[in-house]
């Protein structure tokens, strides 16, 4: 069976947290860090990588355009 | 079994920032639509092919440094004369894509007059008017597209339709005029409405280019900053108390 | 080529616009200048050269849709008159802060307010101290006649271009409705899309192509103290326009006792003073400016060691004539004479108010 799986990679330093993304996931894969960035802001991150589905609906939403998606098929084998 | 992690190899790229947005980082407060929609933008003027065909025209309000993120040719028009400029410029030059890009107090205050005769003419361009029924820049004052009881810095106690009117719908109005080929509302505070979104804007800018006449792209907005909420709390808002009163979809064409 | 023809000045604006290879016009009906918008939809150059003319609905789209068609290199023109001016004071704000070339004639009349239709020159200071916000200048040329309405237009977009600034052509109701013999030059053509690139690439807006970086048109600045430079900048440019282009007419003035200062329809009355005075052998002098701005600040000034006094002659309560005094830096009296309101003074009335100032007193 094949299964989908994705990866986002969220430019730290142009996230202003907004957290629009984090909303916008289906599968709750990301979260607002802890740490804040040279802005001073929450930036977002993955905190369930392995939930992602690749489906791009936080890059979509993303004010800021930080968002990256990779998706890819696997076979389950 | 410990999953492999997915490889960010450009065949595996599903999402990226558009390639006409420059790297300059937005002035827009956390969670403003207005990155949004610069992003679609940027995506179906690129999408279309138009990078070296497209002129835009921005305006006074917080849409005002559009020329900074979109990487393509930029007029900065006079606060609510967009509409005027775009006239010119699009009958001067046919074969480009001419857009304005303005807020609810640019068009639908200052700018009404200008918006309804280039409405009216059918100028073959495209109005992208961004109604987060308030003035961002200036501080969140009153527009024209304020709800009722909204609180606002010029309506603390809430706006009055005895002392300011009704929430004025654009739109609706434009509709009317045997000028405009096409009026929409949009919004981009979920994913599914962005995709709607972009389809919508690029329906608009082939018909500018197709000589339709003028189309109208609404896009229902947040300002979490003028409404003082949470850019999420600010979407909820909007999902709630905006689109009852500006409901979205297609108003003509 | 060339031709002549009995024309109204009015109509001479729209037929020079056209002849000159003018690119759009955008206009809204106001008296005593509406003919201009007329002759152009009669002539109807969209199907010859390709001149897009628009009306507008109001004079502030009229001058904004000019701010486009500036933005994309192209000759554009609007016209109106002194009301309507008022109205179209923020967006020749906004061209000379976006350092953008256009026409604007204005066929004034008499003011403030709605005034009358009849003409007047009582916008001299709205047309060379400013008239909108912020540190600026028009470029302002002042015609005398019906074939310098013809001529200013082709001069004035040259100078439009040269500067990258607003150049008017501040006329008013006589010239605008007066008809004379005009000579007509050859039509040039409009610039091709290729020229203007090649011309104004470094800052038209004509869609980017792939050879440069964008362009932006715009006037705002976040931070003051680049806004300042521009300023600077700007100042500068105004300082050579002031060395380069003022332009006057001198009648009679080599051994004038007395000189009349007069622009426009004024100069075409004063002339008839000069010959007047002449006969009683009055030694007076006529100095017709012919750029507003740059004001001819030189010949004043050199003659203000020489003249006895000067008299400022135009149909207002008196503005110009604090150019007049700043430039012969007070040497001698300066008075001012004029009806108003749209009353023209007759030659009669401005010989007597020159007698009465400076031989009765």
């Amino acid at each position: 069976m094949a299964k989908i799986r994705g990866i986002v990679t969220i430019e730290q330093e142009r996230c202003k947290g907004c957290g629009v993304c984090v909303e916008a996931c289906p599968s709750q894969v990301l979260e607002l860090a802890f740490e804040v960035n040279g802005k001073g802001y929450h930036y977002a991150k993955m905190a369930n990588p392995d939930a992602c589905t690749g489906c791009t609906s936080c890059a979509l939403v993303c004010p800021d355009s930080c968002i990256t998606v990779y998706r890819q098929k696997d076979s389950d084998d | 079994m410990a999953a492999r992690e997915v490889a960010r190899t450009p065949e595996n790229k599903v999402y990226s920032k558009p390639r006409l947005l420059t790297d300059a980082v937005m002035h827009f407060c956390p969670g403003c639509s207005h990155g949004t929609i610069h992003k679609l933008i940027a995506e179906v003027i690129d999408e279309m092919g138009m990078e070296h065909e497209a002129i835009g025209i921005s305006p006074v309000g917080c849409g005002v440094l559009a020329y900074d993120y979109i990487d393509i040719d930029w007029v900065e028009a006079a606060h609510g004369r967009a509409a005027a400029v775009g006239t010119a410029i699009k009958r001067l030059n046919p074969s480009k894509l001419v857009f304005t890009y303005q807020g609810d107090g640019d068009l639908a205050a200052i700018g009404t007059g200008e918006t309804i005769h280039a409405c009216n003419r059918g100028e073959n361009i495209t109005i992208i008017y961004i109604n987060n029924a308030i003035y961002g820049m200036t501080g969140g004052q009153m527009a024209p597209t304020t709800l009722l009881g909204q609180r606002t810095a010029t309506t603390p106690q809430g706006r009055d339709a005895a002392q300011h009117g009704y929430p004025f719908k654009v739109g609706d109005m434009l509709a009317q005029l045997d000028g405009v080929c096409y009026v929409t509302r949009q919004s981009v505070h979920t994913p599914a409405s962005v995709r709607r979104a972009k389809k919508a804007l690029r329906k608009a800018f082939e018909n500018s280019m197709q000589q339709k006449g003028l189309s109208f792209v609404e896009f229902v907005s947040t300002c979490s900053s003028g409404w003082k909420m949470t850019p999420v709390e600010a979407n909820r808002w909007l999902a709630e108390h905006m689109l009852p009163v500006y409901p979205l979809g297609d108003i003509k064409g | 080529m060339e031709e002549i023809r009995l024309m109204k000045g009015n109509e001479v604006i729209a037929e020079a616009a056209v002849r000159c290879g003018c690119d759009g016009y955008f206009g809204y009906p106001i008296t005593p200048q509406s003919e201009i918008l007329e002759t152009l939809t009669m002539m109807r150059p969209w199907e010859t050269t390709g001149m897009v003319v628009v009306q507008a609905e109001s004079e502030v789209a009229a001058i904004n849709m000019a701010y486009g068609g500036a933005s994309c290199g192209k000759r554009v023109m609007v016209s109106s008159s002194s009301p309507g001016i008022s109205l179209m004071c923020e967006g020749l704000s906004y061209l000379a802060g976006a350092e953008l070339p256009c026409l604007v004639v204005n066929v004034s009349r008499g003011g403030p307010g709605l005034g009358t239709i009849q003409p007047s020159q009582a916008d001299y200071f709205q047309a060379v101290k400013g008239g909108g916000h912020g540190d600026y200048h028009l470029i302002v040329l002042a015609p005398g006649s019906v074939q310098e309405m013809y001529d200013f237009v082709s001069w004035g977009f040259d100078l439009a271009f040269r500067y990258r600034n607003p150049v008017m052509i501040l006329s008013d109701g006589v010239i605008g409705q007066m008809m004379e013999k005009v000579v007509l030059s050859a039509p040039k053509p409009r610039w091709s899309d290729e020229q203007i690139a090649e011309m104004w690439g470094s800052w038209a807006v004509t869609g980017k192509p792939a050879s440069r970086t964008r362009n932006i048109v715009t006037s705002v600045e976040l931070d003051p103290l680049r806004q300042e430079r521009f300023n600077h900048k700007l100042t500068d440019k105004y300082r050579t326009i002031c060395e380069r282009e003022a332009r006057c007419e001198m009648v009679g003035c080599d051994d004038a006792d007395y000189v009349i200062v007069a622009y426009g329809s004024s100069a075409r009355i004063s002339q008839k003073v000069v010959e007047l005075a002449a006969e009683d052998g009055l030694k007076v002098g006529l100095l017709r400016p012919i750029t507003l701005y740059p004001f001819p600040e030189r010949e004043i000034e050199r003659l203000s060691h020489r003249v006895k006094g000067f008299l400022s002659v135009e149909m207002s309560m008196g503005q110009m004539i604090e150019d007049v005094k700043l430039a012969s830096r007070c040497r001698v009296p300066v008075y001012h004479f004029g009806r108003t309101g749209g009353v023209i003074h007759t030659p009669t009335e401005v010989y007597e108010a020159l007698k009465s100032n400076f031989l009765q007193k």
